[in-house]
């Protein structure tokens, strides 16, 4: 099968500046608000939506990381994965209203495992989901408050997301 | 990875796969709620054929913050002392349903035994066996060392050109024989110093240099300084003279941590001979390590126990 285009550079970066604006608009402002990426390309996410909150508002764009490789329910069928780093900015997320950005949004149970992480560091006053792409096909009462794509898909293709900070590319393929 | 026998087994990149994982692990420690759920419903036995304090305690700490069930099993006490036989323990925890192993056992060899043998489908992981390894304090000591010189910017890196000075009992020791392996694979250059009696016949085949006199050693200005413990439990012959003359010649004593530079690690595994090996001075100064070892004991054991248990082999 060969890969489709869905997303070019300019689309994510207008979806970004939208799911940014959103996010203030939702928060009444931006304070306390904590943006988290989900690793690895939440993270790269969560990076440049804070660098657009600092735009918009300055001194809002406050970004960290939330591994969540332990709180998966998946860990004992497949290898064993190295779990990546947790990042908590040093304000905590008590009280805070915790955006977690991911890049796809699947099954949920990334979330899942997320919002359970987030519990054991405290307790924030709100939590809420911003994902590149909503691709359906959600095996858990979870979605996404922001969303730059919904991309109806089948269950058996696969959605790429490359970013240029780690990839050569800037795009998102369906394939 | 499916045991932990021997830290010679390691390559470079599994040991600092294990090593960042640590890292992560050592967070958790600062957060308010300290556990993981990686591990629930797992079962960890230690099983524990000599006496230990701190290594048992920490792989039960450890399998407990990541919400293992943990059963301790010390010999003393069990059906051990009426005779039974390491198979017959280790196929008795098999039908109780073990996911992994901890063994300390008194005999060279024996987790390479349990994890050879078939007597017991759980991952093993060698906790010190007899004067051959004890490859998890290698890995704090390697972990502690890292944390020292790097700080926050450890992860990903080795210890290429670091100068470790092991001193002390080296033929009983399975701290020195795990730290050679693994200080070596992760770079550093590693030298014995020691009593002959206390060193090995033959060191040919280890990636160390011998020395025999410790203020030449330490006159090298060595980057971490590493005592060991002088193992009355296994001097079953007359090692050196006497105590006070072994400390006089090869314990760390005060004026010989001031001629250090002022950067060098003193690290001990512990437990630790206060005034023979080392002094209360040495033990107790800013330089020392021994209750960072400790602590990372726990980061360093989680990383393991996350290793073998987490995921499933393919």
């Amino acid at each position: 099968m060969t890969a489709r285009s869905v997303l070019q550079q300019a689309d994510i970066a207008r979806a970004l500046t939208r799911i940014s604006h959103e996010i203030l608009e939702s928060n009444r402002g931006s304070s306390d608000l904590v943006v988290l990426g989900i690793p690895t390309r939440g993270v790269l996410l969560a990076r440049r939506i804070g660098a657009i909150l600092d735009g918009i508002e300055p001194g809002t764009g406050t970004v960290g990381s939330l591994d969540v490789t332990m709180y998966r329910d998946d860990l004992a069928k497949n290898p064993t994965r190295a779990p990546a780093r947790t990042d908590i900015p040093a304000g905590g997320i008590d009280g805070k209203t915790v955006v977690l950005v991911d890049d796809v949004l699947y099954s949920g149970r990334t979330i899942r495992a997320a919002l359970d992480a987030l519990s054991d560091l405290g307790r924030p006053r709100a939590v809420r989901l911003a994902v590149l792409v909503d691709r359906g096909h959600r095996e858990l009462p979870i979605r996404a408050d922001f969303v730059g794509k919904n991309l109806p898909t089948a269950a058996d293709e696969r959605i790429n997301v490359r970013l240029s900070e780690i990839d050569d590319t800037e795009e998102v393929t369906i394939q | 990875m499916r045991h932990l026998l021997s830290t010679a087994d390691l390559s470079r990149d599994e040991a600092i796969a294990l090593l960042d994982i640590a890292e992560d692990m050592a967070d958790v420690a600062n957060r308010e709620v300290k556990k993981l759920p990686t591990l629930r419903g797992r079962t960890v036995v230690n099983l524990f054929f000599e006496d230990s304090t701190r290594t048992r305690v920490s792989f039960e700490v450890a399998a407990k913050r990541l919400s293992a069930d943990v059963i301790n099993f010390s010999a003393k006490g069990s059906s051990v002392s009426k005779g039974e036989s390491l198979k017959d323990t280790a196929q008795t925890l098999a039908a109780m349903g073990a996911d992994a192993v901890v063994i300390r056992h008194g005999a060279s060899g024996a987790p390479r035994v349990l994890a050879d043998s078939g007597w017991i489908d759980a991952g093993i992981v060698n906790a010190g066996d007899g004067t051959h390894e004890h490859p998890t304090q290698a890995l704090l000591d390697a972990f502690t060392m890292r944390r020292r010189l790097h700080g926050a910017a450890s992860r990903g890196k080795g210890l290429d050109g670091v100068r470790v000075t092991i001193i002390g009992d080296i033929l009983h020791s399975r701290v020195a024989r795990s730290n050679v392996w693994l200080l070596s694979t992760l770079g550093a250059s590693v030298s014995l110093v020691a009593p002959a009696t206390l060193l090995p016949v033959d060191t040919t085949a280890w990636p160390v240099t011998v020395s025999y006199d410790l203020d030449a050693a330490l006159g090298l200005s060595p980057d971490v300084v590493m005592m060991l413990r002088i193992q009355a439990e296994r001097m079953n012959a007359a090692f050196f003279p006497s105590a006070r003359e072994y400390s006089r010649q090869w314990g760390l004593d005060d004026d010989r941590v001031a001629r250090l530079p002022a950067d060098t690690m003193v690290m001990h595994p512990g437990p630790m001979n206060r005034g023979l090996e080392i002094s209360a001075g040495a033990a107790d100064s800013a330089r020392s390590t021994v209750l960072e070892q400790v602590a990372n004991g726990v980061s360093i054991r989680m990383a393991v126990l996350y290793h073998l248990l987490a995921g499933s082999e393919s």
